[in-house]
């Protein structure tokens, strides 16, 4: 009851507590503990991620080298350590743009209505025309192999979820007592738009964001995976299970160890999502 | 402000909703006729209280004259300046002039929001007081209309539904207006809290000589209240007039069977034989002539086929009612 009262106090989400509290733990548990994984990296790690050992090529895990090495005789543990922090950062990189992108557009779609929204959702219908795939590997071509661009193909593609979510949220809100209550009490659109609408709308769309992280990561991990994102050498877990599937036969330990973190850092996201949307009483 | 200038002039005003069901091959004409050439006066601190059945029009007649909904034609003065197509700075003058206190307590206020933040929002929004004295001024209003002044930092989830309605009212007064519309503001509380809120609605009136649109279906409450009545059927205004007349002497005869229709506290007194049965007609396909005629215990041939009769009577008591001037209704005694 603690909890419940300090977070209704701050952000005035009423919480319920049923099946959503054990997920909602399991879920922040993992992902704090991938952040500490990548905040204390270069402690953590055993050896340098990058350093090339050719006495020690494919090794299978032993004590010395608890998951092995890869063909160039690096260490997988620390390179899926030093992974975390590339990982993280796809995940959060790859929702935030795409959210605030698809917030603004859905809100203002669905608060002014008529023509507005005709347009913005005849924009959104044009993206949505293209495989998800195949407009964003375009984009990444375009702007050339990166993470940069792997982050700009991430928002021009995925703010639409975000912008369908809003708005539909926004044409019921709008019709509600106190929107109307705040347009009679003289407030500017902006104001009822994002102080008194927005609030309100958001709460399914922050649940929506936890599972899109962990399609946004399996994304990055593709794309990695293509040579399109991450650059070798540096640790990313699709990179590595890119490079590592020419060994499979004989070095199963290179992709099997990224390929693990992908699924429980994937796992976090996704617990998170379950709880919150539990918690919070918002049905995906 | 101009006293010869009544605060709030309707004429006119015709509010149309057109129709949604719009089908491959039958495109029929399905306007919503909400609100057919009312006109009205309001004067400086009058009370006046709009009653009717549900679907009547009178919600659409406090959000048009707000205008928080789209007018179809007419025109409304409030204090002598046209707001019925007025610019946006008139709009906004109107916003600063009037306010709204709705049916339901807790969804007129946002759930997300303290009631302490949502009246300190109106405050800064309209620069009614300087930042230093915010807390205060919050504290007062919420003094004014007899809440807790701790219970400023509650959410609305928190409150009882007279509470919040006692927040919606401070939240209404923190813009100090001239004229409140009241839209069933009491119709969701228990009878008790109702007393409650219409004893300080009184009391607001005296003290701050508001001008107020008090709009109900509850008649005993709008006795108690209101100066004036005026009495909406289907989208019009079917008699108008002081209250202690139109309840004692009720010229058009759906007044006349709303009033039967008040229930008594005394148990030996029979509810009247005549109710009124029915519901009213669909305000898609208005009957011809009068609106009132497929209802109404006196009607004649001469209801259906001559023209909508128009509000006529002496001493601003009217009545939409051909036959208002004969008196072949039984005066209740």
């Amino acid at each position: 009851m603690n909890i419940s009262r300090s977070v209704n106090a701050r952000f005035g989400w009423r919480l319920k507590f049923n099946s959503g509290v054990v997920p909602l733990i399991i879920g922040i548990s993992i992902l704090g503990g991938w952040l500490l994984v990548a905040i204390f990296a270069p402690l953590l790690a055993p050896y340098d991620p990058i350093f090339q050992d050719a006495a020690v090529r494919l090794k299978p895990p032993s004590m010395a080298h608890p998951f092995g090495t890869d063909n160039f005789g690096r260490d997988v543990l620390s390179r899926v350590i030093w992974g975390a922090r590339i990982d993280l950062q796809i995940a959060t990189f790859g929702v935030v743009f795409a959210f605030v992108i698809g917030t603004t557009v859905g809100s203002i779609a669905g608060y002014y209505g008529g023509w507005v929204d005709m347009v913005l959702m005849r924009l959104i219908d044009v993206v949505l025309a293209f495989p998800f795939l195949v407009l964003m590997l375009t984009i990444i071509v375009i702007l050339g192999p990166g993470l940069g661009s792997f982050y700009v193909a991430m928002a021009l593609v995925g703010w639409v979820s975000y912008a369908r979510l809003i708005r539909a949220q926004f044409l019921v809100l709008k019709n509600s007592d106190f929107a109307i209550a705040a347009v009679s009490l003289g407030y500017s659109h902006k104001r009822v738009m994002f102080r008194h609408l927005l609030p309100n709308a958001i709460l399914g769309s922050i649940v929506f964001s936890m599972s899109d992280a962990v399609l946004v990561l399996l994304n990055g991990a593709a794309i990695s995976y293509l040579g399109l994102g991450v650059q070798p050498p540096t640790a990313e877990w699709g990179t590595m299970i890119a490079e590592g599937q020419g060994f499979i036969t004989i070095g199963w330990w290179i992709t099997t160890f990224p390929g693990l973190a992908i699924v429980l850092l994937a796992m976090g996201f996704s617990m998170l999502a379950d709880g919150l949307g539990e918690i919070l009483g918002v049905r995906q | 402000m101009n006293s010869s200038v009544p605060l709030l002039e309707v004429n006119d005003l015709v509010v149309h909703f057109a129709g949604s069901t719009m089908g491959l091959f039958n495109r029929s004409d399905q306007t919503v006729k909400a609100l057919n050439s009312v006109s009205m006066t309001i004067r400086s601190g009058e009370t006046l209280g709009l009653v009717g059945e549900s679907g009547s029009g009178k919600s659409t007649f406090g959000r048009a004259i707000l205008r928080l909904g789209e007018l179809t034609s007419g025109s409304v003065l409030f204090d002598g300046v046209e707001v019925a197509n007025g610019t946006s700075g008139d709009i906004a003058w109107l916003r600063r002039e009037t306010a709204m206190v709705f049916q339901d307590p807790y969804g007129a206020l946002n759930p997300r929001m303290t009631v302490g933040d949502a009246i300190a929002e109106v405050l800064t929004v309209h620069n009614k007081i300087p930042t230093a004295k915010l807390n205060e001024r919050v504290q007062e209003l919420l003094a004014l209309v007899g809440m807790d002044t701790e219970l400023a930092s509650r959410r609305p989830a928190d409150l009882s539904g007279g509470q919040c309605q006692r927040v919606g009212i401070a939240r209404a007064l923190a813009i100090e207006p001239r004229l409140i519309v009241a839209d069933e503001c009491v119709a969701a509380l228990d009878v008790s809290i109702q007393g409650q809120i219409i004893n300080l609605l009184i009391e607001l009136r005296e003290k701050m000589k508001l001008s107020m649109i008090f709009i109900a279906h509850d008649l005993a409450i709008v006795r108690r209240l209101c100066d004036r009545v005026a009495v909406m059927y289907l989208g019009r205004i079917v008699e108008e007039g002081p209250t202690d007349r139109v309840f004692n002497a009720p010229c058009h005869p759906y007044t006349q069977s709303l009033i039967s229709a008040i229930p008594e506290i005394d148990p030996d007194k029979p509810l009247p034989e005549q109710l009124l049965g029915g519901e009213p007609p669909s305000p898609i396909s208005l009957p011809n002539g009068c609106a009132f005629h497929p209802r109404c215990p006196i009607a004649q041939d001469k209801c259906r086929d001559s023209p909508v009769p128009a509000l006529r009577g002496e001493d601003g008591h009217l009545s939409a009612c051909i036959f208002s001037s004969e008196s072949i209704f039984p005066q209740p005694t």
